[in-house]
């Protein structure tokens, strides 16, 4: 360490982010002052709070000298990153489980005085909280943490990243805050109100350009490939996010907008974003952790290099055309329809690419599926994203989404995808990257990770084969006739027909909670540097936080 | 030089790899989009469309907020059980003044594209009071509490004006009178009654929520329910005429 790599005071970028919180300051400080909206009113004041706290904080560090040494990796935000994502994962999978209980339960779930409880409302708080809140602060502490290692390179922007951390929270705190008091714009996965979209906005792009300049500052010649999936993922989001977010508020002080296109355009624009939430948010921003820490954790150079190349490129232009299948049937002109149709078949191949390069990582290291817990949960995690590639597919074609669609079939896909894939290889970065981080040799406990990954996994089975058996039924049931020529169903027994499946359903949901909550009690004692008694856990290599120079 | 070897050079630019996932990224969704705002065909021509009155855009509003579009779709498929269960197809046409569409994604309650005059008014009060009180094996959640929120209009003109900005053909007339509009279809007796009709012909005119004393959402929500669906002329749609095949 040479102390070049030091620099101590307030950097500009102290400077420009004290500056620019000031500046948020003012703005929510007039916008509580004239707004006639109390939903706006209520936001402006979390806004003012949020930024005060900020500048406090920022001012605290500032006084007590910040120090910079570019020798070490910023670890801390990664840290804060962990501790979110297994907070947000909580709160995410509990709403969830409420809202299951809702439906198979009604007269016990619901509350004639309280509006806000009902299932309308609580289901964008359950979407967001689990993909935007504990995927994304997965995301962004994996990103911040793998950038840096694959980089050797600290991360840039000195305390641009805590903005970024920050901001995002915020952002999660005004989405879900308004869901439950009514502020929504009804696209899907992307409910959030204009002025919260402008506030992610400026987040992501700070986001974006911290990830640029740590790979700028890189100590490597190549760019290794999980930043390319981290990447397309922060790229992507950003233009589909602004695109589909295009909208004329009614005034600057009220909360509520209108969409700038209409009907068919409107939703071929909601539907292209909301596909691809799926496909960037949910698919190559985990791709990215795929290729990190499933090499990592088995001590194997990804399978092939090229297949790396093939499936990038071909995954990340084919996705983007895939949102049409969301509309089959509809209004949409059938060219938009087909086409969709046949990119989403396509798409099969190169999500399979990307299974099979992580699952072939492991040639050699089979072993460890029997010895490492956490291990077997980043493999499963590759198998269920191999089964939701090629159950969406199938799902895609015409005359299997006339059956499928509107059904409990699409919310048992999603959940394959959701819990199987997205959670399972968040929570093997977890378990990997907590030791790493508390500087621990060991996990707490690995027969925790088995209950946690046993549990989890029979709860994503009741969840998914529920959903299997009611949505097919209920698509049978509404096209069923009868001899004498009539629809044989009313809808309301399609309805009844769903209870028993409901509450298997809510079950899963539950199973998976306790997992998760399994999880949480294991990373907290790992992190406090406890090791459980009568178990041998076998020792991880603890990651140094200093960057090796060559 | 192979093309994998030619990858070398995205992998050593970090910005060129940033444009290069952007162009990539872009073709699909410009193919796909763009066309649909100038192929003149992806929306029907029909009769009797019209943008919403103050009352149905408050009611589409309070849908919107509680997010109904979540279990209810508004977007029958040409298949024989829908068409048979529902209704005529769903047009483009008839979702052309909808910022934002409401085409939903389930059905945990059935569709309410054609929704409007099924029912009666005291059916949809007393349904969306305490649902399961009329359709035992129901599971959606009660709103009794529409009743008890009353309707002041306080931003209805600039709601009026904001979906003018992005393409609604609201009148500067219809702008200036939406306060007043907004009250007018609760009662034929009302004073801005004439004007009203005038300026939304065949709009449902009525006290919805069964309390005439007060305009609550319910009014707005059931005057929205009442008329989805029903503005278009399907006797002189004609689904084979050439500017409406698609």
């Amino acid at each position: 360490m040479s102390n070049s790599d030091v620099r101590k005071g307030v950097g500009l970028d102290v400077i420009t982010l004290g500056g620019f919180l000031i500046v948020l300051d003012v703005i929510s400080l007039f916008l509580a002052a004239r707004t006639q909206d109390p939903l706006m009113r209520m936001h402006a004041y979390i806004m003012l709070g949020a930024f005060t706290l900020g500048l406090a904080a920022l001012a605290m560090r500032a006084a007590n000298g910040i120090t910079y040494d570019e020798s070490r990796y910023e670890e801390g935000i990664v840290k804060a990153g962990v501790i979110a994502t297994v907070f947000w994962g909580i709160v995410g999978f509990s709403v969830g489980v409420i809202i299951a209980a809702q439906l198979a339960f009604p007269n016990m779930m619901y509350f004639q005085d309280i509006g806000w409880l009902n299932f309308g409302r609580l289901r964008p708080l359950h979407t967001s909280a689990v993909i935007f809140a504990f995927g994304g602060n997965a995301l962004i502490a994996t990103s911040f943490y793998v950038v840096q290692r694959t980089n050797r390179a600290r991360l840039a922007g000195g305390v641009w990243p805590w903005f970024v951390f920050w901001g995002y929270q915020l952002f999660i705190v005004l989405a879900a805050t308004g869901y439950v008091s009514g502020i929504t714009q009804s696209r899907e996965y992307a409910e959030p109100e204009w002025y919260i979209d402008l506030w992610l906005t400026i987040v992501w792009v700070a986001y974006l350009l911290v990830f640029l300049g740590t790979l700028m500052k890189r100590k490597v010649k190549h760019i290794y490939v999980a930043n390319w999936f981290y990447l397309a993922f922060i790229v992507t989001i950003a233009m589909l996010h602004i695109i589909n977010n295009l909208a004329v508020p009614i005034a600057w002080t009220e909360h509520k907008s209108y969409s700038a296109f209409s009907g068919v355009q409107d939703a071929m624009t909601q539907w292209w974003y909301g596909h691809n939430a799926v496909g960037f948010f949910l698919t190559a921003g985990f791709l990215g952790m795929m290729y990190y820490f499933v090499p990592k954790r088995a001590e194997r150079p990804v399978y092939s290099y090229r297949l790396s190349i093939v499936h990038f490129w071909a995954l990340i232009f084919i996705y983007i055309w895939a949102g049409p299948h969301h509309l089959h049937y509809t209004a949409l002109p059938q060219w938009a329809q087909t086409l969709g149709m046949t990119f989403s078949i396509m798409l099969w191949m190169p999500s399979w690419g990307g299974m099979i390069n992580g699952l072939m990582t492991l040639s050699g290291a089979w072993d460890k599926l029997r010895t490492d817990p956490v291990m077997r949960m980043l493999v499963v995690s590759v198998a269920f994203y191999g089964m939701s590639t090629f159950e969406g597919p199938v799902m895609s074609i015409r005359a299997v989404n006339s059956l499928s669609h509107y059904t409990d079939w699409t919310i048992g896909h999603v959940h394959s995808g959701a819990l199987g894939w997205v959670a399972y290889v968040s929570f093997g970065a977890l378990y990997c990257m907590v030791p790493w981080l508390w500087k621990r040799k060991r996990l707490y406990s690995n027969d925790l990770v088995e209950w946690h990954f046993w549990i989890s996994t029979i709860g994503i089975v009741f969840y998914i084969t529920a959903m299997w058996v009611s949505g097919i039924m209920q698509g049978l049931m509404w096209r069923a006739y009868n001899s004498f020529g009539f629809l044989e169903y009313s809808f309301v027994e399609t309805v009844k027909a769903m209870h028993p499946y409901y509450i298997i359903r809510m079950t899963g949901g539950l199973l998976f909670l306790i997992g998760a909550l399994i999880m949480a009690y294991n990373l907290w004692r790992t992190a406090r540097g406890d090791v459980r008694k009568g178990e041998s856990v076998p020792d991880v290599m603890p990651a140094s936080a200093a960057i090796a120079t060559a | 030089m192979s093309l994998f070897s030619r990858h070398v050079i995205l992998e050593k630019n970090s910005l060129l790899l940033t444009v290069a996932i952007l162009i990539v990224v872009s073709i699909g969704g410009l193919v796909e989009i763009a066309p649909l705002f100038y192929i003149s065909s992806t929306i029907e021509k029909v009769d009797g469309m019209r943008p919403y009155t103050p009352l149905e855009l408050t009611g589409r509003n309070i849908y919107i907020r509680e997010g109904c579009y979540l279990c209810h779709s508004q977007m029958i498929r040409p298949l024989r059980d829908e068409a048979e269960r529902y209704g005529h197809y769903s047009l483009a046409a008839e979702s052309m003044y909808d910022h934002p569409f409401q085409w939903g994604s389930k059905r945990t309650g059935p569709d309410l594209a054609r929704v409007g005059g099924k029912y009666s008014d005291a059916w949809h009060v007393a349904h969306l009071t305490d649902p399961r009180a009329v359709v035992p094996e129901s599971v959606m959640p009660p709103y009794k509490f529409l009743k008890d929120n009353l309707l002041d209009g306080r931003t209805i003109a600039e709601d009026l004006k904001a979906n003018k900005i992005v393409g609604v053909p609201y009148t500067e007339d219809e702008i200036k009178n939406a306060r007043a509009d907004l009250f007018a279809q609760l009662s034929e007796d009302s004073d801005d009654y004439e004007a009203f009709i005038k300026r939304y012909p065949g709009a449902n005119v009525r006290d919805f929520d069964g309390d005439p004393e007060h305009a609550t959402e319910m009014d707005a929500l059931i005057a929205y329910l009442q008329m989805l669906g029903t503005l278009v002329d399907f006797s002189t749609y004609q689904a084979d005429a050439d500017e409406n095949l698609r």
